[in-house]
C-alpha cells in the first residue's frame, strides 16, 4: 500500500523544498504557512509485464479478447502513441514495444497477413528512425519498415479520408489506413490524469482541418466545460472502425540512484541524498550549457508499469483514470492566493529537442495549472509564480513556426482569441511549415497555437503571472513579469494578493493533481 | 583665404584609419573605433586660397551647410574601393551635399541666391565634347570625369580644383546650381542631394506596380529612398530593414509596410512573401522565394542581405557605395539583376531631372529633424565621430556649418 498524498504546512522546522528551474534545480525556503502539495507515492509496479499484457489482451473490458477479433482476412492496423509521452522518455524496452510485440504475436498466430503500424504523432513532428526503433524495438522496426510502419501525416491529402461529421457538424478526416481497417489496436501510454491529457486516438490520426475545427481555441484548453473535442472525434472514429485500446499506466519514474532524492520528500533525505543533491547540483550548475542541455533533453528514465488495461476505449479510459488518480490525487483544502510551480525542461513537445519559451508557458499554464480536480488550486485573480529561466532558445529544425510565433505573433498580442482569429490560419497554411512538417522533423505550423491555447484558461484565471529567474525580455514577450527571488515575486504580487497571501506549491507536478475541496 | 577641412594623401594615416575601422572595431566596438578613426583619418583643417572660377559659367558658392555622407565616411575610414582613386584629385575638400549662397551672378541667378549643388562634374561642366551618356541625359555616367577644365573628380567634393562643401567656399558650374525655394529651410535643403540620389535609385529600380520591395538600411539613403519610392513608384509591400529604433519609427512614418531588425529580416520576409528559409553551413539565412526588388542602402554588408532576400529573377539595386566583400553566389544561382544607382541625372527630355524632383520632394516632405547635429569645421573630429555613430546616437544626417567659428 503506497502512501497517500500529503499537504505539508511549512513551519520553522521544514527544510528547504526542492524546486525545478528548467535545466537545473535548487531548494527554496517558502514562507511559513505555505502549503506544499506532495503526490501519493507511486503505485507498485507490475512485476511480470508480459503476463500483465497477455492478461489484458485475453480479458479486455467491453469486448472480446483480441485473439477472437482477428481472422486471417482481418486488415489490422496498430496505432502507437508517439514519443511525447512519457517525458522524459522511457528507457528501453518501451512498454509500447512489449505491447506491440504481444499484439503482433497474436496476429501471427491468427494468420493475419495485412498488418500495418501507424505512429499517432498528430501535429507533432515525425519521429526519426532512431525514435521509432526505440518505440517499437529493433525486431518490429526491422520487419515493418519501410513500407508498413509510418508516421501519421495530417497534411497528406492522398492518405486522409472523410469518415463523417461530429455532433458539432465538423467533417472528420482521418488516416486512410486506419479508416479502411477492420480492426485498430491503439497502443497507448498515459502518465498523467490531468483534465484533457488523455487525448483520444482520433485527434492524433486526424487531418489538420479536423483538429482545427474540433480543437479551436474555445474548446482546446483542458478543463473546458465544453464537451471535449477529442471525445466527439472518438465517437465518429468508433462508428467507422472497431477500436481495441491497450493502455499502460506508469509510475512516477525512477531516475538513476544518484538522483533518488528528486523523488523523495525533503525531510526524508538521507545523508547520502543530501550529498547527492549538493554534488549533482554543483555539477549541473558548473557544467557546460551544451552538456547540461543534452543531459536534460535526451534523458531517459526507468518507469514501472502500474497497470495494463485493454478493451473498448471508454471503459479502458475510466479504469486508467482511476489508476492514475490513486497515484496522483492529493486532497487540498481550498484555493490559494498564490500558487508556485517549478518547471523542469521536459515536456511532451520538447523530447530530444529544446524547451522553448512557448513550451515553458504551455507546461506551466497548460499542464501544471490544470493539474487539479474540481477547481483550480489558484483562486481567481490570484498570482501564479513560475520558476523557469525562459531563455530565448528554439530548435530550428523542430520548432520553426514557434520562432515566428514568438517573434511575430507574441510581439503583437498574447490574447488567445486574437491570436486564433488573426494568425492561426496564416501559419497553418504556410507552405514552408507544411513542407517541413511533412518532410523534415518540424512540428506543424499551427502547433504553437495549440500550445498557447492550453494556457488560455490560466491566462484568464490568474491576476498576475511572475517568473522567477527568467530572462526578462523573453518573459515580457510572453506577457509575464519577472523577479529574481521568491521574496521579490511575492512583493510584486502583493498588489493583487496582499502582504499575507495563502501560498501553495505543487510539488512534483504533473504527477501531482490537486483535488481542491 | 578660406578655412577648409582637406583630405590629403597620407599612406600612414590611410593605413591607420583602415586598421582602426577594421581590427579595432572588431575588438573594441564601433563606438571606440569611430572615435579613433575620426582622429586618424587623413584630414586636416587648413587655410587655403579661394578656389578660382574655371570659366565664365562658374560661380563661387559659400556653403551654409554641408552634409557628411556614407561615401565620405567610407573614404575617411579607408574602406572605399581603390577603384575610384583615379577619379579624384588630391588633395581635395570633401563635401558634396551642399546648400549655400551664390557669391557671383551667373546666367539668370543673382549673387546672394540660396542654392543647392548637383555635384556631378559632367561634360558640360568640364567644357569638353559631350560624351554619349551626357548627351542622353545620364550625366552620372559621364566618361569625361578626368578631362576638361577642372582636374579629375567624379563629383564636387572629390575634385582638387572646385573645392567642396566642408569649406568656406567652392566653385560650381551653372549646370550644377539649383535655386532653393524660400519655403525650404537650409536643414532640409542640404538633404536635396541625397534625395536626388534616392529619386535616381527608384528610377533605376524600375519597380513594377504592386511589386514587393525591401530597403536594406534605414540611414539617410534608406529613408529617402523610401520617401522617393512612395512618390515616384507604386510598389505593393515595402519592407525596411532598420538597425535602430528611431530609424524604424521614421520608416514607419514614411510609409513602410513593416520594419524589421536585420537579424529577423529573412524570417519576416519569408512569412510575408512565402517561399522557404534556408540555412547554409556558413553565412546568413537566405530565401527561396522573397521580394521582387531589394534596394541596398547601407554601403556595407547590406548587399549580402539584399542578395539573399530577393526572389529568383529579382532585382537588386545598389544605392550605397559598396565597401565590403560579398558572396555573389545568389546573384548567379538565382539569376538576379544587379543594378547600380549612382548620384543623379537629368534623364533626357522625357522627364524631370532627378534634382528638380528632389527639390520639390524635399520642400513637401516632413523631413524636419533629419539634420539634427551641426558642427563647425574646427570640430571635424567630433563631427566625423558623430556621423560614424549616427544611427546609434539617434541622428540621421550630420552636417558642417562652415559659417560657424
Amino acid at each position: 500500500m503506497s502512501r497517500p498524498g500529503f499537504v505539508l504546512e511549512v513551519d520553522e522546522r521544514t527544510p528547504p523544498v526542492l524546486i525545478h528551474r528548467g535545466e537545473g534545480f535548487g531548494v527554496e525556503r517558502f514562507p511559513l504557512g505555505t502549503h506544499v502539495v506532495y503526490p501519493p507515492d507511486s503505485l507498485p509496479a507490475v512485476r511480470d509485464i508480459d503476463a500483465a499484457i497477455a492478461l489484458a489482451l485475453q480479458h479486455p473490458h467491453g469486448t472480446d479478447p483480441l485473439r477472437e477479433l482477428l481472422t486471417p482476412s482481418t486488415r489490422l492496423t496498430v496505432v502507437i502513441d508517439d514519443i511525447c509521452t512519457p517525458a522524459p522518455s522511457m528507457r528501453a524496452p518501451d512498454i509500447r514495444q512489449r505491447v506491440v510485440e504481444a499484439v503482433l504475436e497474436i496476429a501471427a498466430e491468427q494468420q493475419v497477413d495485412d498488418v500495418e503500424l501507424v505512429a499517432a504523432n498528430g501535429l507533432q513532428r515525425r519521429m526519426t528512425a532512431a525514435e521509432l526503433r526505440h518505440l517499437v524495438g529493433e525486431r518490429v522496426y526491422g520487419s515493418f519498415t519501410p513500407d508498413r510502419l509510418h508516421n501519421h501525416d495530417a497534411e497528406d491529402r492522398a492518405n486522409l479520408v472523410g469518415i463523417g461529421a461530429t455532433d458539432a457538424g465538423h467533417d472528420v478526416e482521418i488516416n486512410r489506413r486506419v479508416a479502411e481497417s477492420d480492426l485498430v489496436v491503439h497502443v497507448s501510454v498515459v502518465t498523467s490524469a490531468i483534465a484533457g491529457n488523455c487525448r483520444s486516438l482520433a485527434a492524433r490520426i486526424a487531418s489538420y482541418a479536423t483538429v482545427r475545427d474540433e480543437n479551436a481555441y474555445a474548446t482546446a484548453h483542458p478543463g473546458s466545460d465544453d464537451a471535449p473535442a477529442a471525445d466527439r472525434l472518438g465517437v465518429v472514429l468508433e462508428r467507422q472502425v472497431p477500436i481495441f485500446v491497450v493502455e499502460a499506466t506508469l509510475d512516477h519514474g525512477d531516475s538513476a540512484r544518484q538522483l533518488a532524492f528528486l523523488g523523495k520528500r525533503e525531510w526524508e533525505w538521507s545523508l547520502r541524498d543530501q550529498a547527492a543533491y549538493v554534488g549533482v547540483k554543483r555539477l549541473n550548475d558548473l557544467g557546460p550549457g551544451r552538456v547540461r542541455h543534452r543531459i536534460w533533453q535526451h534523458a531517459q528514465a526507468s518507469y514501472g508499469v502500474t497497470a495494463v488495461c485493454a478493451g473498448r476505449p471508454a471503459e479502458v479510459r475510466a479504469r486508467t483514470l482511476e489508476t492514475l488518480h490513486r497515484q496522483q490525487l492529493t486532497e487540498v483544502d481550498g484555493q490559494s492566493d498564490v500558487v508556485v510551480f517549478g518547471l523542469p525542461s521536459a515536456s511532451a513537445s520538447s523530447v530530444n529537442s529544446i524547451m522553448n519559451p512557448i513550451l515553458a508557458m504551455s507546461l506551466g499554464l497548460g499542464v501544471y495549472f490544470n493539474s487539479f480536480r474540481g477547481r483550480p488550486l489558484l483562486r481567481p485573480g490570484g498570482a501564479l509564480i513560475l520558476y523557469h529561466p525562459m531563455q530565448q532558445q528554439f530548435h530550428p529544425v523542430h520548432h520553426p513556426s514557434y520562432i515566428d510565433f514568438f517573434e511575430e505573433v507574441l510581439a503583437e498580442t498574447t490574447d488567445p482569441a486574437t491570436i486564433a482569429s488573426k494568425y492561426q490560419d496564416q501559419f497553418a497554411g504556410d507552405e514552408w511549415y507544411r513542407h517541413l512538417y511533412r518532410n523534415s522533423y518540424a512540428f506543424h505550423g499551427a502547433h504553437p497555437f495549440l500550445m498557447w491555447y492550453l494556457g488560455a484558461r490560466a491566462l484568464a484565471h490568474a491576476g498576475d503571472i511572475i517568473c522567477v529567474g527568467a530572462d526578462r525580455p523573453t518573459a515580457s514577450r510572453l506577457g509575464f513579469r519577472t523577479a529574481s527571488t521568491l521574496a521579490d515575486a511575492l512583493e510584486m504580487a502583493s498588489g493583487k494578493v496582499g502582504r499575507s497571501p495563502s501560498i501553495a506549491y505543487l510539488h512534483g507536478a504533473p504527477n501531482t493533481i490537486a483535488d481542491v475541496r | 583665404m578660406i578655412t577648409a577641412v582637406e583630405y590629403h594623401r597620407s599612406p600612414l594615416r590611410f593605413a591607420s584609419a583602415r586598421a582602426a575601422s577594421g581590427r579595432i572595431s572588431a575588438r573594441l566596438g564601433a563606438t571606440f573605433s569611430s572615435a579613433v578613426t575620426g582622429s586618424l583619418a587623413p584630414l586636416r583643417l587648413v587655410t587655403l586660397p579661394e578656389p578660382r572660377r574655371p570659366g565664365p559659367d562658374w560661380a563661387r558658392v559659400r556653403p551654409r551647410l554641408s552634409g557628411i555622407c556614407g561615401k565620405d565616411l567610407a573614404l575617411l575610414a579607408a574602406r572605399s574601393s581603390p577603384y575610384l582613386s583615379p577619379l579624384v584629385s588630391m588633395p581635395f575638400v570633401p563635401g558634396h551635399e551642399v546648400v549655400g549662397e551664390l557669391l557671383d551672378d551667373v546666367d539668370g541667378l543673382a549673387a546672394g541666391t540660396r542654392v543647392v549643388i548637383d555635384p556631378v562634374l559632367c561634360c558640360v561642366a568640364r567644357d569638353v565634347e559631350m560624351c554619349a551618356h551626357c548627351a542622353a541625359g545620364h550625366e552620372s555616367r559621364c566618361d569625361h570625369v578626368t578631362a576638361g577644365t577642372v582636374s579629375a573628380g567624379l563629383q564636387t567634393g572629390f575634385c582638387g580644383d572646385t573645392g567642396g562643401g566642408w569649406s568656406g567656399m567652392l566653385v560650381a558650374h551653372r549646370r550644377q546650381i539649383h535655386a532653393v525655394p524660400e519655403t525650404l529651410p537650409d536643414r532640409r535643403a542640404v538633404l536635396v542631394e541625397p534625395m536626388a540620389c534616392a529619386v535616381h535609385t527608384v528610377r533605376r529600380a524600375e519597380i513594377a506596380d504592386g511589386a514587393s520591395v525591401v530597403i536594406v538600411g534605414a540611414g539617410t539613403v534608406g529613408l529617402l529612398v523610401l520617401l522617393a519610392l512612395r512618390e515616384f513608384a507604386a510598389p505593393g509591400q515595402v519592407y525596411v530593414v532598420a538597425k535602430h529604433a528611431h530609424q524604424a519609427d521614421r520608416a514607419r512614418t514614411l510609409g513602410a509596410t513593416d520594419v524589421v531588425e536585420p537579424r529577423r529580416a529573412a524570417r519576416v520576409l519569408r512569412r510575408a512573401t512565402g517561399g522557404s528559409l534556408q540555412t547554409p553551413e556558413h553565412g546568413s539565412d537566405f530565401l527561396l522565394g522573397g521580394v521582387d526588388v531589394a534596394i541596398e542602402c547601407t554601403g556595407g554588408s547590406g548587399l549580402d542581405s539584399a542578395l539573399r532576400l530577393v526572389r529568383a529573377g529579382g532585382r537588386v539595386v545598389l544605392a550605397g557605395m559598396p565597401s565590403s566583400r560579398v558572396d555573389l553566389t545568389p546573384l548567379w544561382y538565382r539569376e538576379l539583376t544587379l543594378v547600380g544607382a549612382y548620384a543623379s541625372d537629368s534623364g533626357g527630355a522625357d522627364r524631370h531631372a532627378d534634382f528638380v524632383d528632389a527639390i520639390s520632394l524635399a520642400d513637401a516632405a516632413a523631413l524636419d529633424g533629419y539634420v539634427d547635429a551641426v558642427y563647425a569645421l574646427g570640430q571635424w573630429r567630433e563631427a566625423i565621430g558623430h556621423a560614424q555613430e549616427a544611427g546609434r546616437l539617434g541622428s540621421v544626417k550630420v552636417a558642417f556649418d562652415p559659417t560657424r567659428d
